[in-house]
């Protein structure tokens, strides 16, 4: 028995070597690309891959990240990420054409956002064949993956397999993945800055995929090389485009303690995140005691916080019923805001807008 | 417990595919068999030529064979902890004693010479200028230093980029012009091969991206271009510290997207030609620049020393001049960045897959045969080696020429007649404007004659005392590398027209002969003063097919850009060279 499934891998180990023969691996160099050639197929889809500059450049978060074109006049499909939460998002084309891009809106559940550029004839993806692909189709992946190509150089490729079409279950540091549906997990290392927002085409060029965020398996806490399947991808740009996702990031998950309070921190990203106020929900303790957003605290009580943990720690330890001081930096000078007597657990939290 | 299971998987690969054309030849379309073939082919081909490096206990990484006699190409900062000697294995299942040759340190090359054969398998250098993206590609290699069984590690991918440029990353090792690919390149695997579809060498690996999963291949790779080896390999052949080169200016991209000028050196050779700021650069080396990255990856392929066209485009003209490239070090800075004072740091990010530095063990007995240690060099050894096969080629071709005086007569450009005499002790030179003279104990520097030649005549007395006497007539001369036979027609001719250079010391100025391959000299740089410009010769030969000819037919001399005067040589004179006489 265990000679017989050995054999049987090796079987399939051929098997997988033979169909790369037929497929990517022409005999010599077939310069300005056969048609049908690997060479030619990422030359064409690599056109329709932007490269997207943005906001970020700190440690653990990267300015940059990957988009497709899927309409001639510059409608583009990217990630939802902290690259767009900037006042000027850059696109720079295939052809070295540097582009400012607005922000048309975001689908929070799949991560997706749609981009648009003033643009005329550009090459895109076709958005309307949308079929799934099975486990074993093979792939090649391109993205601006670390950022190594810059103005008219092409994004990078990279060659896969489609290792299994699976529902995701994965986490970004502490908070689960808002996606949970479908992914195409891929033999290709994609799970790198810049990837995400890549284009995952067939062996004949055709979008099958957009590259995922950067996520780790909940299950394993090993990075997960995945793809949004296209369908996926064109019931997110329908619904952005149409207006019938919500136009604002949902507050992400808060710790009970602040979320009672009314306060949402700026998302957990870094080691050390520093304790931003991401929102103040309306008519809550810390909205009624002047809190706003962009706020940046720096104590709780006579406690001086320089992370979101330490936030968190501080105001868990304050008993119910006490005052909560909080001190925060706006326009450069220190406020202070009463933010009255901390709930107890029980109480009833408000749910973001 | 020996680490070997990287090279099983290759073998079995290989094996599994030879045992499925055995038993399903029958079955199979030709054309998957047929590609099935080349690849095996292709692989066997790779394996044949890795180099496994083991450098001390710990140390190690890969290499590749370039010739039949053992010179193989490796990383920089593969052999920066090794001093001069190491022990490298090949696929046949045998150790070698190797010794470093030449180094590179911004380049992150170095060539070293596996000893005691002179029919090594070695690699095909193929042309990396058209590598395209999605070609298919093979690493091979030491990955992890898993070749204690001495079988290199294949991986196969795809080229994801090329032309890729990656600054130096808390180094001086800058990765410009590289190829970017998905197969797999791991510690260990810095300095093997990247190979085509066909086994022919198309890059040398040494880098790859890094990031949260520790120094483990993330599917983005690098390797220093062949051509880019190719352009350094007489610089390494020569056993120097090669360096790259800077044109004195600094681009940056203006609005408009054109890659303008912003600084430039009053000191430098592009600005005596005529380089100014707000010039923007059309193309350099033959090779179009579009982008800053494009910029510096035309550069950073290019030795220090080269002379190369640039195209500028001002105020909507074109102009082209032929810059030389100076040096991007100080020599004694390059010589203690070698020495470890400062250079790799194991920054995170892009770094070089290094291993641990060993302990440096003493000399074996076959390395000092063929090591010397000497500033400026990183084994003067192999500068003598190729200062002497030069010599044997100069000294084959001198016995066409004439032994007594040398007369050279014929006409200018302008119809006016010339003649020129050199002899062992004096040199004449006769022109419309009047007559040169030299004595062969002159100074040739503080008489740079005929005037405004920049010493064409002192030139060409060297040239007729390295052609009789040899390269030890002429001062203090080394083997200097290689250089493009017509740097002016870069670009446009195959690139590979790389031709020997000598560069020598005496009289109290600086010459550099190049020598083509029938042992002729064909150029002359002279100078008289170092800050200042050369006087530049080039010689031109009769094509050798049933002519045969001593003397050269055309001398061009050009000094600081400008023509000082195009010398058609007449033919009457082999007649009459011999004897000296006045024709």
């Amino acid at each position: 028995m265990i000679r017989r499934s050995v054999s049987m891998s090796v079987t399939s180990v051929a098997a997988t070597v033979i169909v790369w023969g037929v497929c990517g691996w022409s005999a010599g160099p077939c310069h300005g690309g056969e048609p049908g050639s690997t060479q030619q197929t990422a030359a064409v889809a690599a056109r329709r891959v932007v490269k997207i500059y943005g906001a970020g450049g700190v440690r653990g978060l990267e300015s940059y990240q990957s988009g497709i074109l899927v309409s001639p006049a510059g409608r583009i499909l990217t990630v939802m990420s902290t690259v767009l939460d900037s006042d000027g998002i850059d696109c720079v084309l295939d052809d070295g054409r540097r582009f400012e891009a607005r922000l048309v809106g975001i689908d929070p559940r799949r991560e997706l956002a749609v981009l648009s550029i003033e643009g005329a004839d550009l090459p895109a993806f076709d958005l309307t064949e949308a079929s799934r692909v099975s486990a074993g189709t093979r792939i090649l992946a391109i993205s601006n993956l670390f950022g190594v190509a810059v103005g008219d150089e092409r994004a990078s490729v990279q060659r896969g397999v489609v290792a299994a079409v699976v529902p995701l279950e994965a986490r970004r540091g502490a908070a689960e993945a808002p996606y949970t549906g479908e992914v195409y997990l891929l033999d290709c290392t994609t799970n790198n800055p810049g990837s995400p927002g890549g284009a995952l085409v067939d062996s004949r060029g055709r979008l099958i995929g957009m590259l995922g965020k950067e996520l780790r398996s909940s299950a394993s806490g090993i990075w997960l090389n995945y793809a949004l399947p296209l369908d996926e991808l064109v019931r997110g740009c329908d619904a952005i485009v149409a207006g019938t996702t919500p136009a604002a990031v949902a507050a992400p998950p808060s710790p009970a303690d602040l979320r009672l309070l009314g306060i949402v921190l700026v998302p957990d990203l870094l080691d050390r995140t520093p304790p931003f106020v991401e929102a103040v929900l309306p008519d809550s303790p810390a909205a009624r005691a002047g809190l706003r957003a962009d706020d940046l605290v720096i104590a709780v009580g006579t406690r001086s916080v320089a992370s979101r943990d330490a936030m968190q720690r501080a105001v868990g330890g304050i008993v119910p019923g006490d005052p909560v001081r909080i001190s925060v930096i706006r326009a450069g000078a220190v406020v202070e805001c009463e933010v009255g007597p901390r709930p107890p657990e029980n109480s009833p939290a408000r749910s973001a807008p | 417990m020996r680490s070997n299971a990287a090279p099983a998987v290759a073998m079995t690969m290989i094996a599994c595919l030879v045992r499925v054309a055995d038993v399903h030849g029958a079955g199979v379309d030709p054309v998957v068999l047929d590609a099935q073939k080349q690849r095996v082919e292709a692989v066997r081909r790779c394996a044949s030529v890795a180099v496994s490096i083991f450098v001390g206990e710990a140390g190690g990484g890969s290499g590749v064979l370039l010739t039949r006699d053992g010179y193989a190409a490796t990383n920089f900062h593969v052999v920066q902890s090794a001093g001069p000697a190491m022990t490298c294995g090949l696929a046949d299942g045998r150790l070698y004693d190797a010794v470093l040759v030449g180094i590179d340190p911004t380049g992150d090359l170095a060539l070293v010479k596996l000893l005691g054969r002179d029919d090594f398998p070695c690699a095909e250098l193929a042309d990396s200028d058209l590598v395209e993206v999605g070609d298919p590609c093979f690493a091979a290699g030491n990955p992890f230093l898993l070749a204690t069984d001495l079988q290199p590690s294949i991986s196969a991918g795809i080229v994801s980029g090329v032309h890729r440029y990656q600054f130096p990353a808390g180094t001086i090792l800058e990765y410009t012009d590289c190829i970017q690919v998905d197969a797999a390149i791991n510690p260990g695997n810095s300095g093997g091969g990247l190979f085509d579809a066909r086994g022919r060498l198309i890059g040398v690996n040494g880098r790859a991206s890094f990031e949260k999963r520790g120094r483990v291949n993330v599917g983005a790779g690098y390797a220093i271009s062949a051509n880019q080896v190719r352009n350094f390999l007489g610089c390494l052949r020569a056993g120097r510290l090669c360096d790259h080169a800077t044109l004195g200016a600094t681009v940056s991209s203006g609005a408009d997207g054109r890659v303008v000028v912003s600084d430039i050196l009053e000191s430098s050779d592009a600005w005596r030609r005529g380089l100014r700021y707000d010039d923007e650069i059309v193309s350099l080396a033959g090779r179009p620049v579009r982008t800053v990255n494009a910029f510096k990856n035309v550069l950073g392929t290019l030795p220090a020393g080269w002379q190369v066209p640039l195209v500028v485009r001002r105020e909507g003209r074109r102009e082209e001049m032929l810059v030389r490239l100076a040096g991007l070090h100080a020599p004694a800075a390059l010589a203690a960045i070698v020495a470890g004072q400062s250079g790799s740091d194991g920054k995170e990010g892009d770094s070089q897959p290094r291993a641990a530095e060993p302990p440096r063990p003493d000399l074996p007995v076959a390395i000092r045969e063929c090591y010397e240690s000497r500033a400026g060099f990183a084994n003067h050894h192999f500068n003598i080696v190729e200062r002497d096969r030069v010599a044997a080629a100069l000294a084959a071709f001198r016995d066409t020429l004439p032994a007594g005086p040398w007369v050279l007569t014929g006409r200018l450009a302008t119809d006016d007649e010339f003649r020129i005499e050199l002899s062992d002790t004096s040199a004449t030179i006769d022109l419309p404007t009047g007559t040169s003279a030299l004595a062969s104990a002159d100074d040739f520097g503080r008489s740079p004659v005929p005037p405004g030649s920049g010493g064409m005549l002192g030139a060409l007395v060297l040239w007729r005392r390295l052609v009789i006497e040899g390269p030890a007539a002429v001062g203090r001369t080394i083997y200097w590398g290689t250089a493009p036979r017509q740097p002016a027609a870069m670009g446009t001719v195959d690139a590979a027209d790389l031709v020997d250079v000598l560069e020598s010391a005496a009289s109290g100025v600086e010459a550099r002969f190049t020598v083509d391959e029938a042992g002729r000299v064909v150029a002359i740089d002279l100078w008289a003063s170092p800050d200042d410009d050369p006087c530049e010769i080039r010689l031109t030969w009769p094509a050798a097919a049933g002519q045969v000819r001593p003397m050269p037919v055309r001398l061009d001399v050009r000094r600081g850009g400008e023509p000082f005067g195009v010398f058609h040589v007449d033919s009457r004179n082999e007649a009459t060279a011999g004897r000296g006489d006045v024709p």
